[in-house]
């Protein structure tokens, strides 16, 4: 048997379409100023597509596909010490537009050390890996649309786009809800980082609230005594009507 | 002054930049992490239908592979029907397909590869049936939201020209950047399908 199953219908949950994304909201296309975005961009316009059940399925993940220290980025690339950097812990609830928890989604999140640098093939900026730091970890939800994770504060780090252009300190997520009109990857940035408002890809989104709405706060209360702070990063996906009228995905 | 419509804002998307395979292959990323690698492997030797091998490269406008691209396919199974609690249309499900796989380009070649089923017809609206299709979802560098298209078949021309989103495409000539290519080369059975982020023939993108 397949190490996932479909979970047990939850009782409260709505029947109906995803609201529709508002796209006045999220970064276009084209940002000229994030330089890759220039050839990368579609010119034609989307075409709308109301939900079918293409839509509003999407793929399943259960808790014995993840290993018990996924969510640890402390541990889970340990080799006989510990990571170097600020110990923090990252949690939130992940929510619908609606307000209601979404359970069971699976998170997924990356970023590089607390010198900015990657463990990628690719990366070749100058500030050291570490040892004990791979810099990827996954968690899923609990029932109550709650998650966690422990890591290092990531290092911002320089990139090729202006000439002196330096990333944020930030954590990549990619989150799956129920439904694969939900499917979404951000950024979390850190409250007090005064590279935020001058970083192009940051500014790619028009909505200055957007933008806050990415950026967490710390959260005393979550920290550990002489251990680990804490920053709060709550997610916000797609909601979902109750009751369908006329079109219903039902047929007849 | 009237109520507040108290509804949250949905989480700006950001781009998954060129290091997205750490998080989410770290394999390709080049280090060996997780036990079990998800959306690696789509199928088992029990899995019901048609093996089918899905191949392209995603280009940008000047015609230049990406090579640090990441994309999601979904899907249904043989019968048509997805691996989901809310498919409501009654057909079986295949419990071990679950119809999602990840995969990256290759960091020289651009070359992307699917090894999946082919899926059966699924329900659409109304009374529509919709031809044979995969759900695509690409992210890389440069990509600021991720981009959803469909992918359908080249050997359902009946399918394809009654399917509701296909018809949806005011120009007939875009419909074809959807259409996967079929051949078959040594007994597999390969659909080629190319992605054009922009330009002359820039596939069509989906707000779903």
């Amino acid at each position: 048997m397949p190490r996932w199953r479909i979970p047990m219908e939850h009782p409260t949950s709505p029947k109906g379409e995803y609201f529709q994304r508002d796209r006045t909201m999220h970064p276009p296309a084209l940002t000229p100023h994030y330089k890759t975005s220039v050839t990368r961009s579609h010119k034609n316009a989307l075409l709308s597509l109301q939900n079918s059940l293409s839509e509003i399925t999407g793929p399943v993940f259960g808790h014995n596909e993840l290993g018990a220290l996924d969510n640890d980025l402390i541990r889970n690339y340990a080799h006989g010490g510990d990571p170097i950097g600020e110990r923090i812990i990252v949690h939130g609830r992940v929510l619908d537009e609606a307000g209601r928890p979404q359970p069971n989604a699976l998170l997924e999140f990356w970023q590089a050390n607390a010198g900015g640098r990657y463990r990628h093939k690719k990366d070749t900026y100058l500030a050291p890996i570490d040892p004990n730091f791979g810099g990827c970890g996954r968690t899923l939800s609990d029932e109550n649309g709650y998650y966690m994770f422990r890591t290092i504060k990531p290092g911002p780090y320089p990139w090729r786009n202006f000439v002196n252009n330096w990333r944020p300190a930030h954590i990549h997520f990619s989150i799956f809800g129920p439904a694969f009109a939900q499917r979404l990857i951000t950024q979390m940035y850190f409250e007090g980082d005064p590279l935020i408002w001058s970083c192009p890809i940051v500014r790619g989104i028009p909505d200055d609230d957007a933008i806050r709405q990415l950026i967490a706060p710390l959260d005393l209360n979550a920290s550990i005594p002489i251990d680990t702070l804490a920053y709060k990063f709550d997610i916000v996906l797609r909601g979902r009507r109750s009751t369908m009228f006329e079109n219903r995905l039902e047929g007849n | 002054m009237v109520q507040p419509l108290d509804y949250l804002r949905e989480t700006a998307s950001q781009t998954a930049g060129p290091y997205v395979h750490i998080g989410l292959i770290p394999k390709q990323a080049g280090f060996d992490i997780f036990e079990n690698q998800l959306g690696d492997t789509m199928l088992t030797p029990e899995t019901k239908g048609e093996r089918i091998t899905i191949k392209g490269h995603v280009f940008d406008s000047t015609g230049t592979p990406l090579r640090d691209v990441l994309l999601e396919i979904w899907q249904a199974n043989a019968d048509g029907r997805y691996n989901h609690p809310d498919d409501t249309q009654g057909k079986p499900l295949d419990e071990t397909f679950r119809g999602w796989g990840r995969t990256g380009s290759h960091f020289e070649t651009g070359l992307y590869t699917f090894k999946t089923i082919k899926p059966g017809a699924v329900r659409g609206r109304h009374t529509h049936t919709m031809a044979p299709h995969i759900n695509v979802w690409i992210v890389a560098r440069g990509i600021n939201i991720g981009l959803n298209t469909r992918m359908y078949f080249s050997d359902e021309t009946e399918a394809n020209a009654k399917d509701p989103v296909l018809n949806l495409i005011e120009l007939e000539k875009r419909r074809e950047t959807l259409i996967a290519q079929r051949s078959e080369r040594d007994g597999e059975v390969i659909y080629t399908f190319d992605i054009h982020l922009q330009g002359d023939n820039e596939t069509v993108f989906l707000d779903i």
